[in-house]
């Protein structure tokens, strides 16, 4: 159910530990099977919970007790604002206002083309390049300001 | 990649020392600055263990992750003799607010880190070592792995290490959104490939860590601080700080100042030092508050950290704590009790919800304050506030319960008539005041 490109790259995830601890590398597998497929449904989480030879339950409970990973389809792209504090201080709400506006949308909603959802994090460890958002939980794009947060969205439509 | 610094003349490079250069965390520019040869110098001579541990106990190196233990001491803790793998774990997991200098170690100096890890594994006897990185900073995660394999085809890391019996594997793993993980023994369980719920302590890492074996944990700029001591001695690394807090530390600075970033100090420098580096409050405003060390550590009206000295004592005689060195700083025109209801609902949302005090006091101080912040609150929510917080304090199997009460209990402290004002007009006493 995954392709060849990301069942290898979860083997080079096991080389990581030992032999029989197959069920460390569930973070990275579900996060490469998240980028395959946008999302993760319930046959793509016992797929990769097959693979390793675990439980589904265990790889469900990992796949729902972390924030990155996403049960639901999302927009091509994601976008994940953070607003806590330090990036408060430096008015993540303006930025978030912006993209309200642009996108007609607000968190946890996706565009009616299925391009863009928006979502509100937490600290992401990068707190002086605030504000700040990253797209699809890879690309980190800090210092923004609406004129920035306008180029951006354009590179990508 | 050129880095993103400023004032870095004025700073002490000591965990970050090659970020003047071109290309800071490329190989070459690590061992042009004499990078690796430490150790090369500990495993070909066979450096005995006990006196690596001796210049770390020395150095009055203490963690760096935030609760500030000696690490010399930590290594002692570990089995010496254990018939199996032992492990070694770095903890690049940060993610409480305003914390962001772990990030420059493995962007900038990923390689320093490879050799304090590297050094550290060949003391405690450790085989396998694991650096787990938060997960939304993952071009830095792919720079440090980048790194890795660097280290590995240049015979830094991997089997047989410079021809002597001595092997480290060393891998990059990584979490996907959850502050707790921060915790040692959340980030063990997680690196298991299960929730990063908290284990109960004892046992210890040192006995019972990662897969079960005995496992050493320590933060990043911990690590990255051991091939200076490595090479200039524990003692010069205690004369660059001062009693109690020996070398540099990375401080974070976030908020209101003119150029946030990380700026590498000497231990005991001046508050006011530190914030000139940062080019001083933004818009020409005044310094209202500062948290030191993260939301964990507690919130310092101006006039207290005015006077202080960054240092471990400097602080708590201050009145809070060093914590990870996460300075976050808040102008005249900040809210306290919007500021404060955003750090209420972050630990609210990131509690594992594993302890009742934990789970439920969260949520029960993010609606109090909540409901001051929508002008619904009562004069008797300020001493609910207290009061839950103390009921969480202490109550839990980690820190992170400890963690969210702070904030709560030295806001309300510190600026109280805010929050009076705020429930009597149903409004921010400084906000829209212009
Ligand atoms: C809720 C919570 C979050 C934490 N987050 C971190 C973190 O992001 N990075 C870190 O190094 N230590 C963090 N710690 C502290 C670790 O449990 C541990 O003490 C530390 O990694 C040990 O390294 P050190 O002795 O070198 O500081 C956290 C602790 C708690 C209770
Ligand atoms: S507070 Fe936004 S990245 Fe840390």
């Amino acid at each position: 159910m995954l392709s060849a490109e990301s069942i290898q790259k979860i083997e080079y995830e096991l080389t990581k530990y030992p032999a029989d601890r197959r069920q460390a590398a569930v973070m990275s597998a579900l996060r490469i099977a998240q980028t395959e497929k946008g999302w993760l449904s319930k046959e793509t989480i016992s797929f990769v919970s097959s693979y390793l030879g675990i439980p589904d339950i265990a790889a469900m409970e990992v796949a729902t007790f972390y924030n990155m990973y996403e049960l639901e389809p999302v927009g091509k792209y994601k976008i994940t604002v953070c607003t806590n504090i330090s990036c408060m201080l430096r008015d993540s709400d303006s930025i978030v206002e912006h993209l309200n506006h642009k996108l007609g949308i607000g968190f946890n909603e996706t565009t009616p083309d299925g391009k863009f959802t928006l979502k509100e994090g937490e600290c992401m460890g990068t707190c002086g390049g605030a504000p700040l958002f990253h797209i699809n939980n890879t690309r980190m794009c800090e210092f923004l300001t609406p004129e920035k947060v306008d180029q951006i969205l354009e590179e990508l439509n | 990649m050129t880095a993103l610094a400023h004032n870095l003349e004025k700073q002490t490079l000591v965990t970050l020392r090659t970020i003047t250069e071109p290309h800071p965390g490329s190989l070459d520019t690590y061992v042009k600055l004499g990078g690796y040869a430490q150790l090369k110098r500990i495993v070909t001579e066979k450096v005995k263990a006990t006196d690596i541990i001796t210049q770390i106990k020395l150095s009055n190196l203490r963690g760096r992750g935030g609760a500030g233990f000696p690490t010399g001491l930590k290594w002692s803790f570990m089995p010496r003799y254990y018939d199996g793998t032992k492990y070694l774990v770095c903890n690049t997991d940060e993610g409480e607010p305003g914390t962001f200098k772990d990030r420059d170690i493995i962007r900038y100096n990923p390689h320093q880190l490879i050799e304090g890890m590297a050094i550290a594994a060949y003391t405690l006897g450790a085989r396998v070592g694991y650096n787990y990185i938060h997960g939304e900073i993952w071009e830095d995660y792919e720079i440090f792995e980048a790194a890795l394999a660097e280290a590995r085809a240049a015979g830094y890391i991997g089997e047989n290490l410079f021809g002597s019996n001595f092997s480290f594997d060393l891998h990059a793993v990584h979490g996907y959104g959850a502050y707790i993980c921060g915790e040692e023994t959340a980030l063990i369980e997680s690196i298991e490939g299960k929730k990063g719920q908290p284990r109960f302590k004892p046992p210890f890492p040192a006995s019972f860590g990662v897969f079960g074996k005995p496992t050493n944990v320590n933060n990043t700029e911990s690590y990255a601080s051991i091939p200076w001591i490595m090479q200039h001695g524990g003692e010069a690394f205690q004369n660059l700080g001062v009693y109690n807090s020996g070398g540099t530390k990375l401080f974070s600075v976030s908020g209101h100042v003119v150029n946030p970033g990380n700026y590498e100090v000497r231990m005991g420098t001046p508050f006011t030092e530190l914030l000139e580096m940062a080019g001083g409050i933004w818009k020409g405003r005044e310094l209202k508050a500062v948290i030191p060390g993260g939301p964990s550590t507690a919130v310092m009206p101006a006039k207290n950290i005015l006077g202080a000295t960054l240092d471990y004592d400097g602080l708590s005689k201050a009145g809070s704590s060093l914590g990870a060195g996460s300075m976050i700083v808040m102008d005249d025109s900040t809210c306290m009790v919007k500021a404060l209801k955003r750090l209420s609902y972050f630990f609210f949302e990131e509690s594992c919800g594993q302890c009742t005090p934990c789970r439920e006091g969260t949520g029960w101080l993010y609606r109090v304050i909540k409901r001051i912040s929508e002008g619904q609150g009562r004069m008797e929510d300020l001493d609910l506030l207290t009061d839950v917080s103390s009921n969480i304090s202490g109550r839990t199997i980690c820190a992170l319960g400890d963690a969210a009460a702070t904030p709560v209990l030295s806001f309300v402290k510190h600026f109280r008539p805010e929050f009076e004002y705020y429930i009597q007009h149903g409004r921010s006493m400084v906000e829209n005041r212009e």
